[in-house]
């Protein structure tokens, strides 16, 4: 058995590719009856992408973990093709080329960061740099006025001209960085003061500095951006990296509650969050649905699952056109309606696959610096998807956030190719085999420090 | 195109996408029983030939991190010396103010692994007794560095 498993990974990467091409085509044959005629061009387009992106991997990364390019390449692909199928549909705004094209600047993207940073750990000594570059990336859209930044309500853009990102799919990344490295340094005194009140551990009150600067910084985004969803991801990133650096229950506890009080009592304050709640209590309210800003997306989303049941309707033969939005924020209800529960299933099993080998590389990693990026990065990846996917299904209140890897959205799939290749840059790491020693160097030479 | 062969192309489609979660399932199964450190290749052996065989009975096939931050790591022996401290090239990278960067060394020798301090501050013990020359290491006997506690296992 070979541990860097080069074969594998190549074959399930193709095997990736080949399931993509075969969903364009089903999506083709769906609609009109014919495989599309760009068929070929397009599944080499992505094959030749995804083959780079491994030839970049076996260089500079070659222990890596054999899965984690596979695994992202299907869920952009699929991605890809649901975007290409709404654009056909006739949704405005859908666009399966400059999808592609972001797909190849992600894949750029995950290259550059793989040949540039040699060794993760140089990131551990840029801790507080990385939390000031998250924090300005952050503010920059709250600052700005409206016209530059605010998108349907939501003002967390930087607009230019016809250019737009979002500079919070960056800043996550800068402040899962920031939060590895701070704990590292920190950990001690937040796992080990503070006495014991019934069966929880308590920290001390002064302890609770960073906990509370945290659960401000990410009220005041939700109250000054308004956006409930990267709001809750930073939080609830932070919390899950400070249990894992601690193992103290007791943190978990106190960050729902600040949070929880938080949302409620915004809630309370502002319009637009207690839109959200009503949305999401009484979605199927009639008045709420015809109202504008009301039930009506989510609704459509839950209709569109629903007509899809078990097996779904089949690629090319839903109605995506009927869920606003369907290409980004309501991209897995598209593919709930044609995919079905089947369909969706396996996809979150591709999800939870790709954060399986993230924990897992967590798990392996032989510093704390690295168990925490690979626990805080992973745990980020499937939060994310937690928030959306919920939302969507009405678990909880839907929150603009973006289906890593498959809603279009240009800022988030660099921003996730970054996350990929840190995962895959940290697996690398954790997968080599130790240093060779010299042998029978005696045993006296190691003395100098 | 007719209704029947548009079922199919759908199950045939979803049967794929489970295929696939499947096949990669089945990538990762070997991984499933610890982190698995990939076997070095074996040198050559430059004067005596030492068996590189796998180790015998009785013979400790893991050392595990029992106590400490890094508290149930484990990583699997092979002919490789490991080396614990809290620099980055360590084998075991400790965060302890109480370790050295470069701390202590265990290194097989005749099928037994002897520990070494490597000149640390604050000292490797061995059960109590402080280690102050390469010492063998017995099954299941604790050696504290700083915070962290490791033994060996089979």
């Amino acid at each position: 058995m070979t541990a860097k498993r080069r074969g594998a990974q190549l074959g399930m990467l193709a095997f990736a590719v080949l399931i993509v091409m075969g969903a364009y085509a089903g999506v083709g044959l769906g609609i009109n009856g014919k495989v599309p005629s760009g068929m070929l061009g397009y599944g080499l387009g992505l094959g030749g992408l995804m083959l780079a992106a491994y030839l970049v991997l076996a260089k500079w990364a070659p222990w890596a973990d054999p899965l984690l390019l596979p695994l992202v390449t299907l869920v952009n692909g699929i991605g890809l093709v649901m975007i290409y199928r709404i654009e056909l549909s006739g949704q405005a705004g859908a666009s399966a080329t400059n999808q592609l094209m972001w797909t190849a600047l992600g894949v750029v993207m995950f290259s550059a960061t793989l040949i540039v940073l040699k060794d993760h750990r140089t990131l551990q000594r840029l801790t507080y740099t990385a939390g000031f570059v998250g924090v300005v990336l952050m503010a920059i859209p709250a600052l700005l006025p409206g016209s530059l930044s605010e998108v349907q309500g939501a003002k967390i853009w930087i607009r230019i001209g016809g250019f737009s990102i979002q500079p919070g799919e960056f800043a996550k990344l800068a402040l899962v960085v920031f939060f590895a490295g701070y704990l590292v340094a920190k950990r001690d005194v937040l796992a080990l003061a503070g006495r014991r009140l019934l069966f929880i551990d308590l920290p001390r009150a002064r302890d609770l500095g960073p906990v509370l600067i945290t659960w401000g910084f990410a009220i005041a985004t939700l109250v000054l951006e308004k956006d409930l969803g990267t709001s809750l991801l930073l939080f609830g990133a932070f919390i899950a990296m400070l249990y894992i650096a601690t193992q103290r229950t007791s943190w978990v506890l106190i960050g729902i509650l600040l949070f929880v009080g938080g949302a409620f009592l915004a809630g309370q304050v502002f319009s637009h969050v207690e839109a959200r709640f009503n949305v999401w209590l009484h979605a199927e309210d009639p008045a709420l649905y015809d109202a504008g800003g009301g039930s009506y997306q989510l609704m459509q989303g839950m209709f569109a699952m629903g007509s899809g049941g078990i097996l779904g309707t089949g690629l090319g033969q839903g109605h995506p056109r009927l869920i606003p939005l369907s290409f980004s924020d309501f991209i897995f209800t598209a593919a709930g309606e044609e995919l079905g529960l089947t369909g969706l299933m396996a996809i979150l099993m591709v999800y939870a696959l790709i954060v399986e080998r993230g924990l897992r590389t967590s798990l392996a990693a032989r510093d704390p610096f690295t168990k925490l990026l690979a626990g805080g990065l992973s745990f980020i990846l499937a939060w994310q998807i937690f928030i959306i996917v919920g939302g969507v299904t009405r678990l909880i209140p839907l929150t603009g956030l973006v289906t890593p890897f498959m809603s279009a959205g240009g800022s988030a799939l660099l921003a996730n190719w970054m996350l990929i290749a840190l995962l895959v840059r940290m697996s690398d790491a954790a997968r080599r085999p130790p240093p060779q020693a010299i042998q029978d160097e005696g045993l006296t030479q190691v003395m100098q420090r | 195109m007719s209704e029947l062969t548009l079922l199919l192309i759908r199950l045939a489609f979803l049967a794929v996408l489970w295929f696939f979660v499947i096949a990669a399932v089945g990538v990762i199964r070997t991984d499933l029983f610890g982190p698995r450190t990939a076997p070095a290749p074996a040198r050559k052996p430059v004067k005596q030939p030492r068996s590189v065989s796998k180790p015998k009975k009785g013979e400790p096939r893991q050392l595990i991190v029992t106590g400490g931050p890094l508290q149930g790591t484990i990583i699997n022996l092979t002919e490789t010396p490991i080396t614990i401290g809290r620099a980055n090239d360590a084998t075991l990278v400790l965060s302890d103010d109480y370790a050295s960067s470069r701390h202590a060394r265990l290194f097989p020798q005749d099928g037994q692994w002897i520990v070494e301090d490597l000149g640390s501050t604050n000292g490797t013990f061995l059960e109590r007794s402080k280690v102050t020359r390469p010492t063998p290491v017995p099954l299941g006997v604790p050696i504290r560095i700083g915070k962290t506690v490791i033994e060996l296992r089979k």
